[in-house]
């Protein structure tokens, strides 16, 4: 029995760190190759020693598939193929392409020039990674190699997020990154078609939560901020540079524009102004709004949100702030955090999913008393918000995609344990679908039936719809043989096989003979038995030919004399193998007589 | 199979496929050339134009008299243009399941189709396309909607007025096919049809056949279409391109090995190189602007406007022009300037990764931004505050039927100063300048054609290796205009097939397989024997299901035990169809599987090259020979008997 095998590196009952090997069909194939933002030490990479203990990576995987530009989805990926060393393709969409180095490199800054690093991968390795990258379009069928071929679907979630069907044969396996199934302000929401995979390895970081009303996430979002620079406060929102910033400054930029409001908002810079121009080059990838109106108003040039500078974070008065990251755990906005969480007038809004281990998930859990570096402790006194801005999928959104693309099994991914086994007990009620959450380097097997396609040749078709009309309520019988040479299959009508084996057919025909008794009257023993045939076998082809003699079907009835003085008559019956079933029937339908 | 040619003009196709119980239409390009018979249609007054004089004819025909003006020694029908839209005639169009579009130039006749014919299904075609496409029908719309003219005229068309006709009116081909223009509502409605594909995505048919776009290089998002079921694989190629310019590379791999091939859209100035062709224009062009004069470029909106804008910014910086001011004048102009920063994943690797930096592909931005280059929606407005002389105007329409260029024809058309470029292939220029005539203007023609030309074609068709060829038969002789260069022909073995407007061709195509696919259960059941080294058979019984044209074999189902039921409607037994036999029954064994079955007085008499058995204690008869054998017996008990020992000896499948 063919199978699917899956075992996460990452990612497996875990948020961060994604990477999961799949082998179909008998290739191998890495879905994303992510960093874990909560650790700093072997641990931040998934461990490439599973695949192979010793040496490089390219023959052992096909291909590597990259479903977005985070860095819990790419941050591993110059160390995998430069450092470990693969030289096959790797996989991902144009905007994923553009914006991943960017990040990358960012990454190496932070982990190597502040931190002082060693041992990291280099500039030039993130460059010699890029050119290793092939490019996918939207719904493009991309072929790998002869069999394995694989195609991009929209995910929402962030600029360029896909996701993937990976399809070898009639077996296939649908991967979908991070996905967003309600469209945003600046993003459409993820789409697939009916594609019926054996197998959907879905991410699940809000596997419990069913969210309210964008609308109303986003009205509280708006009052708060503007509460607390009404009453002169300092607001800081960490973001990532890319994605949940862009939908928030659109949301900002229009209150601000609506109420008239005059408190500045900043950006921190380097990133992000690029960050808005790749937004107006890809702007194919955004939502149906911005792209319509593309041309009169770009969404991405903002009026009111200007670039920040250091020097600012002291100015008095009140302010908005976007620095990145957005998890707190280094950067611009962890240096504002520590200048402004002494106030209590102030205000964090933290709009997405933080990692264990970062201050973001300290302050989140209502941690108030930090330790910082060199012993000190940081008292935070400023409001702590959440607001659930990243664009994942909740529970309704992983059902829905499940409806969607129906497939045949669930592995649940990206999300943590606890969360994971109430939505896998969902999905298995609800839909009846085996569902699996496999740990980080537990290998979960699929068997799966693939349908074996065949070469039918066209007269056997035509032949088996010509017997009655198709009827799709009533399946057709199809007799046929199977030649297998060389690897091919095809199916023949039987008589075409005997041929092209250079053998003859053998006819076997069987003629039978009876007496018929004639009802008094009748002068002619084959009119009667014609009309009597008729009446009982209706769906059948009964004939009279021209020497007096009755085809049913093609069973020939033959009188062999003329009625004697009993009123009987001798009637012969001829068939040939392929009708014995018709024949027999016959023979025993006369036999009981003529009414 | 099947293909219909709704068009005579071989850069401007329109073909019907029938393939596998699909009708599939491929592109519906329109052939504008008529506008050429019409009289432009100005923006402004020109006391010229009006004070033309009404043809007269033999007969003193008032009412057709009225209709057609005399300009410069022609005649011009007084209306708006009309159009040559595809044939309708040929099959009904309502039977058409799906339309097929390559490129952003073969789809202005959409609207006569989707919106006139009963057509209902979808229209494929890229985004690029989609974009462009409509900015195309817009601006044609546009332009020719805001300048009325009364009405339309048609009793020139009578038959006996347009045999009294002088040429070329009279000569004019297909006349009760054109068209007056759509209007806006039309195009919106065409293209709220159109389904959004990628190129090499795959898209099924009805379950019986797929159609995949595969890039031609021949300008943004265009594409050529590969249709094909499991075995049969038809490639249809609209104008394609090798040279390098900002579309994506042609991808021709796919095409490789295809059963059909047609071929459409190759260069309609096979002797004029694309890349000279810029050349003189960029030198044609500094001349004028250096001599004090101006430059009209009569264009589209889009495509190779963005290759010449490019090239002109370079060859003015270095010729020490940069200040001569670039006008682009379309209503659509803004739009196709923005439009074309954000297709970067339809364009050459160069432009590509200029997206990833993060820069606008296309050099346009930065003239915008430095204002050398300014587009306007027309002359009226805020242009006539900007306009300086000399400089460069491009605008629409290249036919010069309508459009902004039809008054800088106007305008600049008395001074020899002054220049009008021609670079669209689509339009005859002599034709297009005739009612502007005696013009002391000069008028230079730099057609720039990157389709495919005869060198590179039968390079093609060697690496792409099709198995039958189809082409426009205009690709069969050498071009009108170069009668003596056979090279300029398409020659190949075997010759093409050529097809003509309004003509139907059987494609020389058998289709002898479909897919079927055995359910794992089916597999699991057969029983293979080897027969020869190497080949296997086995019988397959099994139940075929059909759904979206897809064949899949199942188990038969269990016979149900409700069969009184169903004797009542006749269906007296389940059609069970019985194994053929092969092979021939040896007599000894036969008589030896007889004894065991107790059947011992058998007397063999020897006929021909097969004998007959009499079973004479039983009253039986068997006939022997090598490929059958005759069962003569009446106790049914006993025939039962004979039959499975002669289908023991038998081979069975």
């Amino acid at each position: 029995m063919p199978e699917i095998k899956v075992t996460p590196l990452g990612a497996g009952q875990d948020v961060g760190r994604s990477c999961i090997l799949v082998s179909i069909g008998g290739r191998n194939i890495m879905l994303d190759c992510g960093m874990h933002m909560g650790y700093n030490d072997d641990r931040r990479f998934p461990d490439f020693s599973y695949i192979t203990q010793n040496g490089r990576l390219t023959e052992f995987l096909d291909c590597v598939i990259i479903s977005h530009f985070h860095l819990d989805h790419c941050g591993a990926l110059p160390y995998m193929s430069e450092m470990v060393g693969f030289d096959g393709p790797i996989y991902m969409t144009h905007p994923t392409k553009a914006i991943c180095p960017i990040l990358l490199e960012d990454y190496r800054k932070i982990t190597v020039d502040r931190k002082g690093e060693t041992n990291f991968f280099t500039s030039q390795m993130i460059k010699d990674c890029m050119k290793k990258v092939v490019t996918v379009h939207l719904h493009q069928t991309l072929q790998v190699d002869d069999e394995l071929e694989i195609k991009a679907y929209y995910a929402g979630h962030v600029l360029g997020a896909a996701m993937f069907q990976i399809r070898v044969g009639s077996e296939s396996v649908v991967y979908t990154g991070d996905y967003n199934m309600t469209p945003d302000r600046h993003l459409g929401a993820a789409w697939i078609d009916k594609c019926r995979p054996d197998l959907l390895i879905t991410e699940s970081t809000y596997a419990t939560t069913i969210r309210d009303s964008k609308r109303c996430r986003e009205r509280d979002f708006l009052k708060k901020v503007h509460d607390s620079v009404e009453k002169g406060g300092k607001v800081l929102i960490p973001v990532f540079a890319l994605g949940r910033a862009q939908e928030l400054c659109i949301l900002l930029e229009t209150f601000w524009e609506r109420m008239n409001l005059k408190a500045p908002i900043y950006f921190s810079t380097g990133l992000t102004e690029k960050a808005n121009h790749y937004y107006k080059l890809f702007i194919t990838w955004t939502n149906q709004k911005i792209r319509k109106t593309f041309v009169q108003r770009n969404m991405f040039e903002f009026k009111h949100i200007k670039p920040f500078d250091r020097s600012y974070t002291d100015n008095p008065g009140p302010m908005v702030v976007f620095a990145t990251p957005g998890m707190l755990h280094a950067g611009q906005s962890l240096q504002i955090f520590k200048r402004w969480a002494g106030s209590d007038k102030n205000m964090v809004i933290m709009p997405g999913y933080c990692v264990q281990g970062t201050i973001g998930h300290k302050i989140l859990s209502g941690q108030r008393k930090l330790e910082m570096e060199g012993r000190q402790t940081l008292e935070v006194k400023m409001q702590v918000e959440y607001m659930s801005f990243s664009a994942h999928a909740d529970a309704k959104g992983i059902m829905q995609l499940i409806r969607q693309a129906e497939p045949r099994n669930v592995l649940l991914v990206h999300g943590e344990a606890k969360k994971m086994v109430f939505l896998k007990n969902k999905i298995e009620q609800e839909f009846g679908l085996a569902c699996r959450m496999p740990a980080n380097g537990e290998t979960v097997t699929i068997a799966t039936c693939p349908n074996i396609p065949a070469d039918a040749s066209i007269s056997l078709l035509k032949n088996e719809s010509l017997g009655s009309l198709p009827n799709p309520k009533r399946p057709r019988v199809l007799h046929a043989t199977l030649i297998m040479k060389d690897n091919t299959l095809r199916l023949v009508p039987p008589s075409q096989a005997i041929k092209e084996l250079g053998h003859t057919e053998h006819q076997l025909r069987f003629t039978a003979s009876l007496q018929l008794r004639l009802p008094p009257g009748e002068a002619d023993a084959l009119t009667h038995l014609c009309n009597h045939l008729r009446s009982v076998l209706k769906d059948y082809s009964i004939q009279r030919l021209q020497d007096g003699s009755v085809m049913v079907e093609s069973v020939l009835i033959k009188a062999s004399g003329t009625a004697d003085e009993q009123a009987t008559q001798e009637v012969l019956v001829s068939w040939s193998y392929q009708d014995e079933d018709l024949g027999s029937y016959l023979m025993s339908l006369l036999k009981k007589g003529l009414p | 199979m099947k293909l219909y040619s709704l068009s005579g003009h071989p850069s401007l196709p329109c073909y019907i496929l029938k393939f596998k119980f699909t009708t599939i239409m491929l592109d519906c390009a329109l052939d504008m050339s008529s506008a050429m018979h019409f009289l432009p249609l100005t923006l402004v007054h020109s006391p010229r134009l009006a004070k033309l004089h009404n043809w007269s004819s033999k007969d003193g025909n008032k009412a057709v008299e009225k209709e057609l003006k005399e300009c410069a020694g022609r005649l011009f029908v007084d209306s708006a243009p009309e159009f040559l839209v595809p044939e309708k005639d040929l099959l009904d169009l309502s039977t058409v399941d799906a339309i097929l579009i390559s490129n952003y130039h073969c789809m202005l006749a959409l609207p006569y189709i989707t919106e006139r014919s009963g057509f209902s299904g979808p229209v494929f075609a890229t985004e690029p396309t989609l974009q462009i496409g409509r900015q195309l029908m817009e601006e044609l719309v546009t332009l020719i909607e805001r300048v009325p003219k009364p009405r339309a005229s048609s009793k020139w068309k009578n038959k006996d007025v347009l045999r009294s006709l002088p040429s070329p009116l009279k000569d004019a081909q297909d006349i009760w096919s054109w068209r007056q223009c759509y209007s806006l509502q039309e195009v919106n409605s065409a293209l709220s049809k159109v389904r959004l594909v990628g190129f090499s995505q795959k898209n099924e048919l009805f379950g019986a056949v797929y159609v995949t776009p595969l890039s031609s290089g021949y300008c943004l998002g265009s594409c050529n279409w590969l249709i094909q079921s499991e075995y049969e694989r038809v490639a249809y190629m609209a104008s394609s391109s090798l040279f390098t310019t900002h579309p994506q590379p042609m991808d021709q791999a796919p095409l490789r090995g295809c059963d059909v091939l047609l071929l459409t859209g190759l260069t309609q100035f096979p002797t004029a190189n694309p890349d000279s062709m810029l050349g003189e224009f960029c030198s044609n062009l500094a001349v004028t602007v250096r001599g004090g004069g101006s430059v009209l470029v009569p264009c589209y909106p889009s495509g190779v406007i963005y290759d010449l804008l490019e090239c002109l910014a370079q060859y003015l910086d270095s010729a020490g022009l940069s200040g001569t001011p670039l006008y682009f004048l379309s209503p659509v102009a803004s739009s196709s300037l923005e439009f074309s920063q954000i297709f970067s994943e339809w364009l050459c690797r160069s432009k590509q990764s200029k997206a990833y930096l993060p820069e606008p592909p296309f050099i346009h931005a930065e003239l915008l931004h430095s204002n050398r280059l300014k587009h306007f929606a027309s002359i009226h407005g805020d242009f006539s505050t900007e306009f300086r002389q000399p400089c460069v105007v491009f605008a629409g329409h290249p036919s010069l039927r309508c459009g902004d260029a039809v008054h800088f024809m106007e305008l600049w058309g008395r001074s020899s100063l002054n220049t009008v470029i021609f670079t669209e292939p689509g339009f005859n220029h002599l034709d297009a300048l005739a009612p502007f005539q005696p013009l002391a203007m000069k008028a230079v023609h730099c057609p720039i054609d990157t389709g495919l030309n005869f060198p590179q074609v039968s390079k093609l068709l060697k690496d792409i290796q099709p198995v039958h060829v189809i082409c426009p038969e205009q690709y069969t002789a050498p071009p009108a205009a170069h009668p003596h260069r056979s090279d300029l022909q398409l020659e190949r073995q075997p010759p093409p097939c050529t097809m003509r407007r309004a003509e139907a061709l059987a494609l020389p195509v058998r289709r002898r397989y479909e897919r079927v696919e055995l359910s794992p259960e089916v597999a699991e059941s057969l029983i293979p024997s080897e027969v020869k080294p190497g080949i296997s058979v086995a019988t397959v019984m099994a139940s075929l299901s059909t759904r979206d044209n897809k064949h899949v074999l199942q188990p038969l189902p269990k016979t149900p035990a409700s069969s009184a039921k169903k004797r009542k409607r006749g269906e007296v037994l389940a059609r069970m169809p019985q194994p053929l036999l092969w092979g021939s029954v040896s007599i000894d064994r036969l008589l030896q599987s007889l004894e065991k079955q107790g059947v011992k007085d058998v007397k063999v008499e020897s006929v021909g090259d097969g004998h007959i058995l009499h079973l004479q204690a039983e009253d039986s008869i068997i006939q022997l020979s090598a490929d059958s054998t005759h069962i003569i017996c009446t106790d049914e008990g006993l025939r039962a008997r004979l039959r499975d020992v002669l289908v023991h000896l038998l081979n069975r499948l």
